[in-house]
């Protein structure tokens, strides 16, 4: 079996394991949507950060602004939100059916996704000039400045924050969930798989490499930076609006715009699994979600320390990541070797 | 007689107190073979990157192919034709050769569309010829990170004639080049210029290279032009002798 072999299979397993985890772990169902998430957290950091090399602290924020988008679609669609927000999710007067609740998702979920990436290109057109660690620092601020707005905003909840609709009782919303984070994962990892084949693939990886040299050739650096954020934004804006969902609550600092844990976990895991390949960030979620949750399960009152501990373990022993040091170890085994090269050039140029 | 491919009219670039360009100009035909030397200091790189836009110019005009790109950006230059190689060597180096070239291949017209269609879809073959063009087609597939620097610097020039340049500004090609490799890298030079019809603007340190090689010098010295003309002429000049062959 060679290389490619092994990926489909890899593929394969994932997405049975997927489909059928509601009949074999239906106690943990939660948690796995929670990975599944995770997974298109990671995924889309390592967009920018390690296929691109623009490592931001900031991508959190398109989290919390698709979280919020979604549940204020969903809201307004039915109800005025202002009054909604105003009754702080007490008010039995706001009831969604079955049939209101699902076609809230349909609009809020891609709603969450567009104003999310909308954010990201009016952002990025503003710092995406920045090179380097320039661009990591400006980043730092986002998130804390984005919470501090939320929290001041009245028709969001405002400090208060925000109640996710209500879904009837009737409604089996812990598969529901399940079944939207493992679809948006899947299409995460498929459009990224297609993506890193292009030649705009190539362009980022430039852009990471050395970008005086990309712009020198004529590249439109500007251009390909704003859209691979943008990319990430959509997707993670559509995640956020998922977790909102599932956490019920969206506090403007603790959820949304939590950069301290959600935007510093999105790079540990990439880091974990391997800055700047397609399936590090994957196994390095896998890896830290589960690590995180047996943390908080039997270290309990230490699991902070416990994170802390394992995220300088990473950094000092593993800078590289998981699928980076599997390629360095066994380079023909787990990186394309010539001959592959060779065939996959040959296959274009037919 | 036809206007000049490249016309640099009087540019002058100060950094700080340090007046790097001082009123320069130069005119290089197109077809030509132009030379740039002049002591260390003197101001050849800053000239350079002013010409691609790397930098704003305090005063003057800069005009290529009857256009003025006195105040436009390097890649809006670049995607005009005009490129540059850098003295520093500089590559791609996380990516194998051949994705350093087929990711320069030229891209002017095309929009982002182009970008999206698979990496293997174009000038494969053309990435193919010109690798084995400078030599390196036996290292095709291998990290342009772990090349030697003047594997290096024959790769980047690879990547800047698949780019299909109407101009070339090289610096410093034979830097770090050893000594055999040099009369290769000449050879290869002329032939750009003579069957691919690139342009070509050279700094150049080595006088034996620049000699043979260019049809026409200009030298500078302390920021401003010292003298141009015929490498006859030019090795001859009382003032180049003075103040940089005389030095050897």
């Amino acid at each position: 079996m060679n290389r490619t072999t092994y990926h489909y299979l890899a593929i394969a397993v994932l997405a049975l394991l997927g489909v059928a985890a509601p009949y074999l772990f239906p106690a943990y169902l939660s948690q796995f949507s929670k990975l599944w998430l995770f997974i298109v957290l990671a995924l889309t950091w390592d967009l920018t950060g390690g296929q691109m090399g623009y490592n931001s602290f900031g991508n959190v924020v398109f989290f919390g602004v698709g979280m919020y988008a979604a549940a204020a679609v969903q809201v307004a669609l039915y109800y005025p939100l202002a009054a909604y927000t105003a009754a702080k999710g007490g008010g039995t007067e706001f009831i969604f059916n079955t049939s209101q609740f699902l076609t809230g998702l349909a609009a809020g979920l891609p709603a969450a996704g567009v104003l999310a990436a909308l954010t990201a290109v009016a952002l990025g057109l503003i710092i995406l000039g920045m090179r380097g660690h320039y661009f990591a620092i400006a980043t730092l601020g986002l998130a804390i400045a984005a919470g501090e707005l939320a929290s001041g905003w009245d028709l969001i909840g405002a400090g208060s924050g925000m109640v996710t609709p209500t879904p009837p009782d009737s409604l089996d919303t812990t598969t529901l969930f399940y079944y939207l984070s493992f679809a948006l994962a899947a299409l995460t990892f498929v459009f990224l798989a297609w993506l890193y084949s292009t030649r705009y693939g190539l362009a980022i990886n430039a852009i990471r490499d050395d970008e005086d040299k990309a712009e020198a050739m004529g590249h439109h650096t500007i251009r390909n930076k704003v859209i691979a954020w943008t990319i990430a934004a959509f997707f993670l804006g559509m995640a956020g609006g998922i977790f909102g969902n599932l956490s019920k609550f969206i506090d403007p600092i603790d959820v949304a715009f939590n950069g301290a844990e959600i935007g510093v976990w999105m790079i540990l895991m990439a880091i974990l699994g391997g800055k700047g390949t397609l399936w590090g960030p994957v196994i390095g979620a896998s890896v830290f979600y589960v690590m995180k949750e047996l943390f908080w399960t039997y270290l309990l009152g230490w699991q902070r320390v416990a994170l802390g501990l394992l995220i300088i373990l990473i950094v000092v022993f593993f800078p590289q990541g998981i699928v980076g040091w599997l390629k360095e170890r066994w380079p023909s085994r787990f990186g394309p070797t010539a001959a592959e090269m060779e065939a996959a050039d040959a296959k274009g140029e037919a | 007689m036809d206007k000049p491919l490249l016309d640099v009219r009087n540019i002058s670039k100060a950094f700080g107190g340090v007046i790097a360009n001082k009123n320069v100009s130069l005119k290089v035909e197109k077809g030509q073979i132009a030379g740039l030397i002049g002591p260390n200091g003197s101001g050849k790189t800053t000239m350079f990157n002013s010409i691609v836009g790397y930098h704003p110019i305090d005063a003057g005009e800069i005009w290529f192919n009857g256009r003025e790109i006195s105040r436009l950006r390097v890649g809006a230059i670049a995607r005009m034709g005009l490129l540059r190689t850098f003295q520093q060597t500089r590559i791609y180096g996380k990516m194998t050769c051949m994705e350093n070239m087929l990711i320069s291949l030229p891209d002017r017209s095309s929009g982002f569309a182009s970008l999206l269609r698979s990496r293997h879809s174009a000038g494969v073959r053309r990435a193919k010829e010109l690798l084995d063009f400078v030599g390196l087609y036996s290292k095709r597939y291998l990290y342009a990170g772990d090349l030697s620097f003047g594997q290096q610097k024959l790769l980047e020039f690879a990547m800047a004639l698949i780019n299909e340049p109407e101009m070339l500004l090289l610096d410093e090609p034979t830097a770090g080049i050893n000594p055999t490799l040099i009369n290769g890298l000449i050879d290869r030079l002329k032939r750009a210029n003579k069957e691919l019809g690139i342009t070509l603007l050279v700094i150049e340190h080595n006088m034996r290279v620049i000699m043979n090689l260019a049809d026409h010098i200009y030298c500078l010295a302390h920021g401003e032009m010292l003298a141009e003309g015929s490498p006859e002429d030019i090795r001859n000049d009382p003032r180049v002798i003075d103040a940089y062959l005389g030095a050897h």
